[in-house]
């Protein structure tokens, strides 16, 4: 099992999420955060003072899934996220040791 | 003799002055941070209550009352005796005194809370409640006696204000001035972002100021009459003017206008047109507006360039706003306007030009002096900080121990 976590740009979240519902993905949990890459901030300017706000809000949606769906959902994740300008995101995968549905205590992959 | 019009319009102006206290509490609130919302709003809206009971067991007879030798009211009208439905002519021939001691109060209300925008997000509130009530009796009412009172030694002289550039817009913002240099930054000011947290509250705010500002300004003739129709019109357009200037001023400089540009440009032209609003005519009202949004972003600029952290601008805005618009009394007023005030500058009078500076090289003097003295003794005998943690957790947690907004 491994976990994606992909963190991306805002309004593309729901795009993100018919294309993943579309290949079965059946959960994700999804936080707001705030952060910044090479994107860096944007600049903010009160009673002609000026503000460099360098964290940028992004959502980032968490997934686990087999091993074998990876690279399909990476892919679709790129494709349904992907604006082609600076600051799209980033994508982690990390391995998971186990999975344990809390209603059933079902384990492993029958608990994703 | 009471003329029902008079009353019933200064009545309506003293309701709606009263109506800028908590829309300039939100004015301000909108530009802190949302853990200082209530605090800001409180160390306005309190004032209605505290500066009132002032104003009628003492504020009124000291700023109006009989005059003691040009500098102060005696206390015989203390606790309002005597000032009832008759009328008092020197004031306003054709409105019970009683609405005169009420229009008033709203003035005298309001005054200390524009300073609070100097010291937003880091004062603790019962030193600032001693600081407000000393102020209103130290401060406010005399020069308030000075200008406006019967008998005051500046009004003699011939210093004209018509609804309070020297008593209110330049009073506060000497002592604005004199918090700024006495309770210091806020902590981590040059470090850290001050970013408003709500700015359409402050527009918001903005609006409920403009409206009430023609009760402050308009309602200032106390009569419904032609000087309060021109009064009227002079604010509205030195305000939009003010609004224009400030918005443009900011575009060319940093490339945007900004909404908390035009918000703050507008209080500008409505600050600098207030003393001169019953004495000019519309077309000075706008080149005043114009010069104000100008000189007033200039200064805001030039604060933050100096370091200075006038947190909400009070000084750039009202101290600014309200010299400059004493000094276009002296350059613009016409009697073919208002035959009770005076020509200047361009009715061919240069004399008013030279009073009108006396009193802002007076007032302004007089309050920051006082105003500095006055914090200095209380910074020392009871603390005017917060202590640096209620710093960081704000306002309203630390001082109020509830939250503008919820989790």
């Amino acid at each position: 099992m491994k976990k994606i976590e992909a963190i991306i740009k805002p309004f593309k979240l729901d795009e993100v999420k018919e294309a993943l519902n579309s290949m079965g993905i059946q959960g994700m949990t999804i936080t707001e955060v705030k952060g910044y890459g090479r994107q860096k901030g944007h600049k903010e300017i009160y009673r002609g003072a000026e503000y460099l706000v360098d964290f940028v809000p992004k959502v980032k949606l968490e997934i686990v899934v087999e091993q074998g769906l990876v690279e399909q959902v990476v892919e679709k994740i790129i494709a349904s996220a992907r604006t082609g300008k600076i600051g799209d995101g980033k994508i982690f995968v990390l391995p998971v040791e186990e999975a344990i549905r809390v209603r059933t205590g079902e384990r492993g992959k029958d608990a994703i | 003799m009471v003329q029902g019009a008079d009353t019933a319009f200064v009545l309506i102006a003293a309701a709606l002055v009263l109506l800028m206290t908590p829309g300039l509490a939100i004015f301000y609130a909108g530009m802190v941070r949302g853990k200082n919302a209530l605090g800001t709003i409180m160390q306005s809206f309190i004032l209605i209550s505290l500066v009132s009971l002032e104003w009628v067991y003492l504020g009124y007879s000291m700023s109006f009352g009989p005059d003691v030798c040009g500098i102060v009211g005696d206390l015989s009208w203390a606790g309002l005796r005597g000032v009832g439905a008759d009328p008092n002519p020197d004031y306003a021939a054709t409105i019970p005194h009683s609405v005169f001691m009420i229009y008033q109060c709203m003035f005298a209300v309001i005054t200390p809370a524009l300073i609070t925008g100097a010291f937003a997000e880091r004062m603790r509130f019962g030193p600032f409640l001693v600081f407000g009530l000393i102020w209103a009796v130290l401060v406010y009412n005399p020069v308030c006696h000075w200008v406006w009172g019967t008998g005051g030694w500046l009004k003699k002289l011939g210093v004209l204000d018509f609804a309070g550039g020297l008593v209110v817009h330049l009073a506060c913002g000497a002592a604005a001035l004199a918090s700024t240099l006495v309770v210091g930054p806020r902590k981590g000011y040059g470090k850290e972002k001050f970013v408003p947290h709500n700015l359409p509250l402050t527009l918001l705010g903005t609006g409920l100021l403009w409206f009430g500002w023609f009760g402050f300004n308009g309602g200032s003739a106390l009569a419904a009459n032609a000087v309060a129709a021109s009064a009227f019109i002079a604010t509205h357009l030195g305000g939009m003017a003010g609004m224009a200037m400030w918005t443009l001023a900011e575009w060319i400089h940093r490339g945007k206008p900004t909404t908390l540009g035009a918000a703050s440009g507008a209080v500008a032209g409505l600050a600098t047109i207030t003393p001169a609003s019953g004495f000019v005519g519309p077309n000075a009202a706008v080149l005043i507006g114009l010069v104000a949004g100008l000189c007033c972003y200039l200064a805001v600029v030039a604060k933050t360039r100096l370091g200075y952290d006038d947190s909400l601008d009070v000084t750039g805005i009202h101290g600014v706003g309200g010299v400059i618009g004493i000094l276009c009394v002296g350059i613009f007023a016409s009697k073919a306007v208002n035959s009770g005030g005076a020509d200047g500058l361009f009715a061919g009078n240069f004399a008013q030009l030279g009073i009108q500076a006396l009193g802002v090289v007076v007032v302004g003097i007089y309050v920051f002096v006082l105003s500095w003295v006055l914090l200095k003794v209380i910074d020392r005998t009871m603390g005017l900080r917060l202590a640096s943690d209620a710093e960081v957790q704000g306002l309203d947690l630390s001082e109020h121990s509830e939250t503008a907004y919820g989790e």
